[in-house]
């Protein structure tokens, strides 16, 4: 990380807290997605993603409640908490994989990048990077690009997914992501410590590609570095909101306690 | 024509869209679905054999009935597809085995594609060609879908809604299959091209290209070897396409 600290970029967007269980109505604004200079004018108070009182129960266990927010247009929202506290399950649900309670709404026309965590299945076929953008409905040809884009060499899309090392494979979901034209990015817990000296960090990537694109995203992490240093907001959770808001105000120690210590947790731990 | 050009048609038909299909399948761990689904079509092989109708057509509504049984099964319980496959293929054979006379089950378990009719042989390569165009046109939709559920929704692709599409073209290659092979090998016709392919392909396009040229082959070549023995088809087109397997180990990286 320490290499690419004078390329990060200062928050370019204001920050917007949310209150928990105060999520303002949503907007009714025109839509604007197309035209990008518009868009970036609109970016401080155009909501994107609006969540009321969201309940997720999986086989019968709740994983995710009593959970409002909202994210607005450019917005870096980092999704802090422990192991098991439902971050992933979040981004699902966002995603519409996972049925729930509540309320999800995305922007009219919003179109969702999605970075996972792992392709478990992904190495049961032969796939080359060329056929995994194949795969994607308007990946078009802007292949080679979108590899550049991430850092990867043109020359990597005739590899095997298979050959690839977990850095490589990282960019190239993020390559995946992007190469649909999303408005919104949604990583799940972006790995460091793989990248080769002299290239960028996959943060710092992120950073770039925020800058350059005005992508929002929503970013699955347990790393407090990142969230300090890349996110406009970040929102504690450990299966029910625990805080929310700008990083610098929202990470204090007695919150930091209240989401990883064991003394005040909502649910008792059960070893099922 | 003769009946050893029609089985060889529909042996490369059947074979081409099972080994096409199958290559699918493998992607998501889900080619020994093939197995319970061809055990369980046992008891509608019995009633074609006994009452003198089309092996495929006999097979094809237990399959369907095995597929609707196992999605509700596995949505109902949750339990893993290994457990649902040995309740299934127990209840299917044991049927099968309540009224189709012992002498009469060779057929049912092995398959036989030598009796092969003008019509039966064009309902085999028109459901084949129809299986290898409906997986063509989906395949990358399916594909997304195999490697992460997540993915295709943020692709906007209803991935429950293929998933039907999916079982039911198993369910037609498997009844298709049994007329080949049998009740107890077809998750061996899905299987093993696919894999065999798996170990030389470098790319998408090799791998469902040599899966569909594998299935092909291995039935092609196991009929001409059944012609030659008087050996039952069947078990030489697994065979053979298990020593196809076992040839492209070398080429694995």
């Amino acid at each position: 990380m320490g290499k690419s600290r004078a390329s990060l970029p200062l928050p370019l967007i204001s920050v917007v807290g949310q209150p928990m269980a105060n999520a303002a109505p949503a907007q009714e604004k025109p839509e604007l997605r197309t035209n990008a200079r518009v868009k970036m004018t609109m970016q401080h108070d155009e909501q994107v993603l609006q969540v009321l009182d969201l309940k997720v129960t999986l086989d019968g266990r709740v994983v995710v409640a009593n959970l409002s927010f909202t994210v607005r247009q450019g917005e870096i929202l980092t999704i802090l908490g422990p192991n098991g506290a439902g971050k992933t399950v979040l981004l699902r649900t966002l995603l519409g994989t996972l049925p729930y309670e509540g309320s999800i709404k995305w922007k009219t026309g919003t179109r969702i990048g999605y970075v996972p965590q792992r392709l478990p299945y992904i190495r049961n076929i032969p796939l080359t990077v060329a056929d995994f953008f194949a795969l994607k409905r308007n990946a078009g040809n802007g292949v080679v690009e979108m590899l550049r884009a991430v850092g990867l060499g043109g020359d990597i899309s005739m590899t095997l997914i298979g050959d690839l090392s977990s850095g490589q494979f990282q960019r190239v979901l993020i390559a995946w992501a992007l190469a649909g034209d999303p408005d919104v990015l949604l990583f799940d817990e972006p790995t460091t410590g793989v990248d080769i000296g002299g290239e960028e960090t996959v943060y710092a990537l992120l950073a770039r590609l925020h800058r350059e694109r005005n992508l929002t995203m929503l970013i699955v992490t347990h790393d407090l570095a990142v969230v300090h240093r890349h996110s406009t907001t970040v929102l504690c959770l450990n299966q029910q909101p625990v805080c929310q808001g700008p990083p610098l105000s929202t990470l204090t120690p007695e919150n930091l306690r209240r989401l990883y210590g064991s003394e005040v947790k909502f649910y008792e731990h059960r070893h099922e | 024509m003769s009946p050893l050009l029609l089985s060889l048609v529909s042996g490369m038909f059947i074979g081409g869209a099972a080994g096409y299909l199958g290559s699918l399948m493998l992607s998501r761990r889900m080619a020994l679905v093939a197995g319970p689904l061809g055990h369980l079509t046992l008891p509608g092989i019995a009633l074609a054999i006994l009452w003198g109708f089309d092996v495929s057509l006999g097979a094809f509504p237990f399959v369907i009935l095995g597929v609707i049984v196992i999605w509700l099964l596995e949505m109902k319980t949750k339990l893993p597809m290994e457990a649902l496959t040995a309740l299934v293929f127990a209840s299917g054979v044991a049927i099968a085995f309540l009224f189709l006379p012992i002498e009469q089950a060779e057929a049912a378990l092995v398959g036989d594609i030598s009796k092969a009719g003008v019509g039966d042989t064009a309902l085999s390569v028109a459901a084949s060609l129809a299986i290898i165009f409906a997986v063509k046109r989906t395949y990358p939709k399916l594909v997304l879908g195999n490697i992460s559920e997540d993915l295709a929704a943020s692709e906007g692709i209803d991935v429950k809604r293929y998933d039907l599409l999916y079982l039911f073209l198993i369910a037609v290659i498997v009844a298709l299959g049994v007329k080949m092979v049998g009740g107890l090998l077809t998750a061996a016709l899905v299987a093993i091209p696919p894999s065999a392919a798996r170990n030389i392909g470098k790319s998408l396009r090799q791998y469902t290209l040599g899966a569909m040229a594998i299935g092909v082959g291995s039935a092609v070549l196991g009929i001409v070897l059944s012609r030659v023995t008087g050996l039952p088809a069947g078990p030489l087109i697994i065979l053979v396409s298990t020593v196809i397997f076992v040839l492209t180990l070398r080429f694995v990286r």
